[in-house]
């Protein structure tokens, strides 16, 4: 079996005339963490919608765990094994933390159809461990988390993604509200993912963070892919002058 | 972690506290209003809103009082229960009265008795059918069918056109309130069989109304269904990525507003021994306003049946309060609009005061 977890050819989607997404070829090794880094409107967040499928793709392929997979919605990607935190959260501010745990997956204590019960108590207490693994702390997770701080909520999306994790993760600027302190968590969290062996997708402005935390860096640029660089062989200026385009006119395969 | 403080005003907020549930707000509302009749009572009338104030009979309340307060409310309640889950997912219902209307004439139409003080039923419409003294179920399960239709109708056009709730379940109001006119050529319906008169006797739709507010408070809280109406009206896009048809819940969802307003439309029509085209006139209104002031914010995500049942016994309370006071109907009117509009701005004001803490 190939060591390849997930790899997309020439994946491109188009939203009318705008070219979000050209021709990306993109390959992560199991076990690999990736940084995608790039300007604003560059792509990135295209990129995870097209591999989890939030959106459908104009064009490419996506290969996932050894075979092509073409994902009807983001509930095959996640039942195949992808876990992602959406640049927009993907939670429901009027619920409490074990429900949007458990948002689409949740726990029964009998079945029947959609008044199926919940097993409200299972649920809670598999939040309070997956808060306790990742190192979140949240004062009080039976409130709404309407009432929770950006970067309280960012946890909770954080502690979801990483208490599922099976076999990839995504991370779509996790870090950009954050204060100091709670960037140190989620960092914390990512590198726990890294001892547990899951590759992952860390999608980033702090170039301090990407070189902290991941073995490659991929740069995006209008649309393409332009750059993908071992940690060991570049560094900060390096990678800018390809953000920028300063360096890299022409596309590059990751 | 400790107390923080946000903004100029000091407006305090500790996470680690479990917020006071709104429902008690409505509660004190409701206990405040009732003391305002006892006391106006008092002074004015000279005599009690709520205690028995009679010698001879030995009850601390007036039993005839509580018992109208809630009997006069439990079928826009039913019709309430209902639009309080479509709100809570964000959506709206103005159809309700109208399927009223539609389903008590469609439903009473199987319910007839074949003789009235032995000669034939001069208003049964399915004579010639011989569809007469028919089993109850019958015009039940015809009413409640009628009902889930004129629901699932509602939920496709929202669900799968995306036309605004407010349009669609215009449409099913004007649509519906049509076909409870074309029914019976506008000719009232009446001579209910015993079994169907029944349904709607006495404290019946009390009871009805209760064991069901029980029932959907039970499946908002406890189930699935429950947790993903607060979802949907809470962040779509979000319940969406999380993989959760958000499509065939809405149809679901209007689906069961249509059984219940159905059932309110059998209860009533037995309990007025016939049925009119124009039954259930402004009823929608009734049951958003009772959910409204129950706390049921219209931006969907928040609010409970506990709050709609709040804001029923309120409704309950204020029209028998003015009949007590001997008010004239006009004036309740004028203040159950005026209570609507300040429980909305009163919503309105609580989100902004959360948006800015
Ligand atoms: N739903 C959409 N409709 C039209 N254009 C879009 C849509 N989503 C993104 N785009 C465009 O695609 C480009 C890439 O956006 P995005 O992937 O969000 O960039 P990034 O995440 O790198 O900042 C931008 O030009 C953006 O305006
Ligand atoms: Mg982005």
């Amino acid at each position: 079996m190939s060591d390849i977890i997930l790899e997309t050819r020439g994946l491109t989607k188009r939203y009318g005339g705008v070219h979000a997404l050209e021709d990306a070829n993109f390959i992560l090794r199991k076990g690999e963490h990736v940084a995608v880094v790039g300007d604003n409107g560059a792509g990135k967040s295209t990129f995870v919608r097209q591999v989890t499928a939030v959106e459908q793709r104009s064009a490419g392929h996506v290969f996932f765990d050894g075979q092509e997979v073409n994902f009807a919605g983001p509930l095959e990607a996640r039942e195949a094994g992808i876990e992602t935190v959406f640049q927009t959260l993907a939670l429901a501010d009027d619920l409490d933390v074990p429900s949007n745990l458990f948002l689409g997956r949740e726990l029964y204590k009998f079945r029947m159809g959609p008044f199926s019960i919940l097993d409200r108590k299972a649920m809670r207490d598999r939040t309070l461990e997956a808060l306790k693994t990742t190192a979140v702390k949240i004062p009080n997770v039976d409130n709404p988390i309407r009432n929770m701080s950006g970067g309280q909520r960012q946890c909770v999306a954080i502690a979801r993604t990483a208490a599922f994790a099976s076999k990839l993760v995504i991370m779509d600027e996790p870090t950009a509200a954050l204060g100091v302190q709670e960037t140190a968590q989620v960092e914390n969290i990512i590198r726990g993912l890294k001892e547990r062996g899951i590759p992952m997708i860390l999608i980033s402005h702090n170039l301090r963070q990407v070189f902290d935390l991941v073995d490659r860096i991929v740069v995006f640029r209008r649309g393409r892919i332009v750059a993908s660089l071992n940690k060991d062989e570049t560094d900060g200026n390096d990678i800018v002058s390809y953000i920028t385009g300063v360096k890299g006119g022409e596309p590059a395969n990751a | 972690m400790s107390t923080t403080t946000h903004g100029l005003g000091g407006l305090k907020y500790d996470p680690s506290k479990k917020a006071r549930a709104p429902e008690w707000n409505v509660f004190f509302a409701l206990v405040g209003i009732i003391l305002i009749f006892e006391l106006v009572g008092r002074i004015v009338m000279g005599d009690s809103f709520l205690f028995n104030t009679r010698d001879n009979v030995d009850t601390l309340f007036n039993q005839q009082r509580l018992q109208i307060i809630i009997l006069q409310v439990s079928i826009t309640g039913i019709i309430a229960l209902g639009v309080t889950q479509v709100i809570i997912s964000g959506g709206i219902d103005l159809s309700s009265g109208s399927i009223v209307g539609a389903t008590a004439m469609i439903a009473m139409s199987f319910a007839q008795v074949a003789m009235v003080n032995g000669n034939p039923n001069p208003k049964a419409i399915f004579a010639e059918q011989g569809w007469l003294d028919l089993p109850v179920i019958v015009p039940v399960a015809v009413g409640l069918a009628c009902g889930a239709l004129a629901g699932f109708i509602n939920g496709a056009l929202v669900a799968y056109t995306r036309i605004p709730p407010f349009i669609a379940t215009l449409g099913m109001m004007v649509t519906a309130r049509g076909i409870a006119k074309w029914w019976s050529k506008g000719n009232p319906i009446s001579f209910p069989t015993e079994s169907y008169a029944a349904i709607g006797k006495g404290m019946m739709p009390v009871i009805i109304f209760v064991s069901l507010a029980v029932l959907f408070h039970l499946i908002l809280t406890y189930t699935r269904y429950g947790k993903h109406c607060y979802g949907i009206g809470s962040n779509e896009q979000a319940m969406r990525m999380s993989g959760i048809n958000v499509e065939k819940m809405k149809v679901l969802i209007y689906v069961i507003a249509g059984l219940l307003s159905a059932l309110a439309a059998v209860v009533l029509s037995s309990k007025n021994l016939t049925a009119q085209a124009g039954m259930g006139v402004m009823y929608e209104l009734d049951a958003i306003a009772m959910a409204v002031i129950g706390g049921i914010s219209l931006q969907g995500g928040r609010g409970s049946i506990i709050g709609t049942v709040l804001g029923a016994l309120i409704f309950g309370v204020i029209i028998s309060g003015f009949t007590f006071l001997k008010l004239d109907a006009y004036y309740q009117e004028m203040v159950k609009g005026m209570i609507i509009v300040a429980a909305v701005v009163l919503d309105q004001w609580r989100q902004k005061s959360r948006a800015r803490g």
